[in-house]
């Protein structure tokens, strides 16, 4: 499993010329030049500034808005109910690549291409269903006479859903903001469709580019491809936990 | 009990008050209304967003499905149901099909029992199995992007990593076009696909196998049943859940699966290892041909449409009645 990963970040380590002489050992010598060219360049950084603030923004906006519903959905009972909860969690199966196309146009006809809203609306909208659903279940969990006690010391729907549910439900809130970081970040389809400039560029567009513009530099896509892995790798380890639940969550409850 | 924000015509001075129970009937109602419009308020933003993003979206590839349209202006050209049946005589789009319910077969037949067999594995007390877990979900983490770009540069003929293996053991030769050969190409996708994901399924089976009481399989221990009966009769229709959502979840994905074919092989050879995505983004995006582009994209939805409704009437139905019944609940 882990040969593939071994072998790159060692691969990055060699010239192209060694590499294709020395494809398996060690590097002999150690050629860090690779690394260090990549991270003294401002494009990559500007990569990874551009995917850390889609994957922010996505996930402050369909937090927020999940929340809201999720809200309604697990503690008011209302007409209409059953059926705006099945409209989201249709959505679950619906495969993005359908609504790409529409999606571009309607991008373009209000002019969010080349705009960072242009994906981070989009991702946040197919995200509400997952989002909505797991946030409904651990709504619904917080007892009912917390709800009681806070009514009765005046506190509204609002009031309520602020001061003591959000409060409560960090755990939960932190799962699924893992989530959706995660899904920002890989997501390719939507920054290729929409960023056609490189200002906006994600770490897998700026990947796919990069191979193809040094398609002869092995070592060098190597290096690049391992720096690229890097900001994932760290979240995952750091976020191991929620992520992990929120799948499972996610999964089972969908 | 009436309310001051809405005044009631009918109880001016010269119309008779209204019985005790009507006026307490009417209060119920507006606090009943009232109530509707705050629940609904918290759902106004998700609707606003879903509704504009993805719906929208959604019933407007349905309309243009329909045109001989290149995508500028409104649709015009009316065709009727012409891109369906241009659809189902084009061979590439046939083949997508084929290609697509060949990924599914493999999944379901060689990388979800791998995945199960290694979760069986792990969750035994062995040492260093955080470590496994950790090392097994890795790949899932990266996009497609990135791992389609590394396995790109691993099976690159020559100089790849896995002819130089297959060259090591004495199989020179064997190794080869990998991803450039009609016939090899589609394995060696889904090779990589297996990588990247069972790790995903494996971490399913693994927080199911936790869910299982270790009292079953201790009683089960002690009435003389060996590993392999322990399995089948205890564990396996335990884990049934999971292992349905987790086909669910595989069907679903290979039937849009697209990032790491446009990464790798963007469809060819010669098309032999394009997806109905692929498919669906060369004519949108490349040729202008939107009108049958969304209808390539209709079909992928009705296909997962259909096999979501037909897999939750028949397969989840049991899984999901705990589910549904607790929505009945009261609420506040």
């Amino acid at each position: 499993m882990a040969v593939p990963l071994v072998y790159a970040v060692l691969s990055g380590f060699k010239s192209t010329d060694q590499l294709s002489r020395n494809p398996i050992g060690l590097p002999d010598p150690w050629v860090p030049s690779n690394y260090t060219d990549i991270l003294g360049s401002g494009s990559f950084w500007q990569l990874v500034g551009s995917s850390t603030l889609i994957a922010v923004g996505t996930t402050v906006v369909v937090v927020a808005v999940s929340a809201l519903a999720a809200f309604s959905f697990a503690r008011f009972a209302f007409r209409g109910r059953e059926l705006l909860f099945t409209l989201f969690t249709m959505g679950l199966m619906f495969p993005f690549a359908v609504a790409a196309l529409p999606l571009f146009l309607l991008l373009r006809s209000i002019g969010l291409l080349d705009n960072p809203l242009g994906v981070i609306l989009p991702q946040a909208a197919f995200g509400l269903p997952m989002t909505i659903v797991i946030l409904r279940g651990f709504f619904r969990e917080i007892p009912a006479e917390l709800e009681e006690a806070a009514t009765l010391d005046g506190c509204g729907p609002l009031g309520f859903f602020w001061r003591i549910l959000l409060p409560m439900a960090r755990p939960a809130l932190g799962t699924v903001s893992v989530l959706a970081v995660v899904g920002s970040w890989n997501n390719f389809l939507l920054p290729l469709l929409v960023f056609n400039e490189p200002t906006w560029w994600t770490i897998p567009i700026g990947v796919q580019q990069f191979q193809g513009q040094y398609s002869a530099e092995y070592a060098r896509v190597f290096a690049y491809l391992v720096l690229a892995m890097v900001p994932a790798l760290a979240f995952y380890s750091v976020a191991e936990r929620q992520l992990v639940g929120g799948l499972s969550a996610g999964a089972t409850k969908g | 009990m009436t309310s001051t924000f809405l005044p009631d015509k009918r109880s001016g001075p010269d119309v008779e008050p209204a019985p005790p129970a009507v006026v307490a009937g009417r209060a119920r109602a507006r606090r009943r209304a009232l109530h509707w419009l705050t629940a609904v308020g918290f759902q106004v933003p998700a609707l606003v967003l879903f509704g504009t993003l993805v719906l929208l979206p959604m019933l407007f590839a349905v309309y243009a499905a329909f045109f001989r349209w290149g995508g500028f202006g409104m649709p015009e050209n009316f065709v009727g149901g012409d891109n369906f049946t241009r659809l189902f005589k084009d061979p590439v789009f046939l083949g997508d099909l084929w290609r697509c319910l060949l990924l599914v077969g493999l999944s379901l037949l060689l990388q979800l029992p791998f995945a199960l067999a290694l979760a069986v594995a792990l969750n035994q007390k062995i040492r260093g199995r955080a470590v496994y877990r950790m090392l097994f979900f890795a790949p899932y983490i990266l996009s497609e992007a990135i791992t389609g770009v590394l396995f790109s540069m691993i099976f690159a003929p020559d100089d790849g990593l896995a002819d130089h293996v297959l060259g090591a053991v004495g199989l020179d030769g064997a190794g080869g076009q990998w991803f450039s050969d009609p016939s090899t190409v589609m394995a060696t996708l889904f090779l990589v696909m297996t990588w990247k994901y069972f790790g995903f399924h494996m971490m399913l089976y693994l927080a199911g196998l936790q869910s299982i009481p270790a009292e079953l399989t201790e009683a089960a221990l002690i009435d003389g049943a060996g590993p392999w009966q322990r399995f089948r009769n205890v564990t396996l229709p335990l884990l049934a859940p999971t292992l349905r959502i987790s086909v669910f979840l595989s069907v679903i994905g290979a039937v849009q699966l697209f990032d790491l074919v446009w990464v790798v092989t963007a469809g060819g050879p010669d098309h032999h290892s394009e997806t109905m995505a692929v498919t669906m983004f060369q004519y949108g995006f490349k040729r202008y041909q939107v009108g049958y582009a969304s209808a390539i994209s209709v079909v992928m939805f009705g296909i997962c449409l259909v096999f979501a409704l037909a897999y939750q009437r028949f397969v989840l139905r049991r899984d999901l009645q705990g589910a549904t019944t607790t929505m009945r609940g009261g609420g506040s």
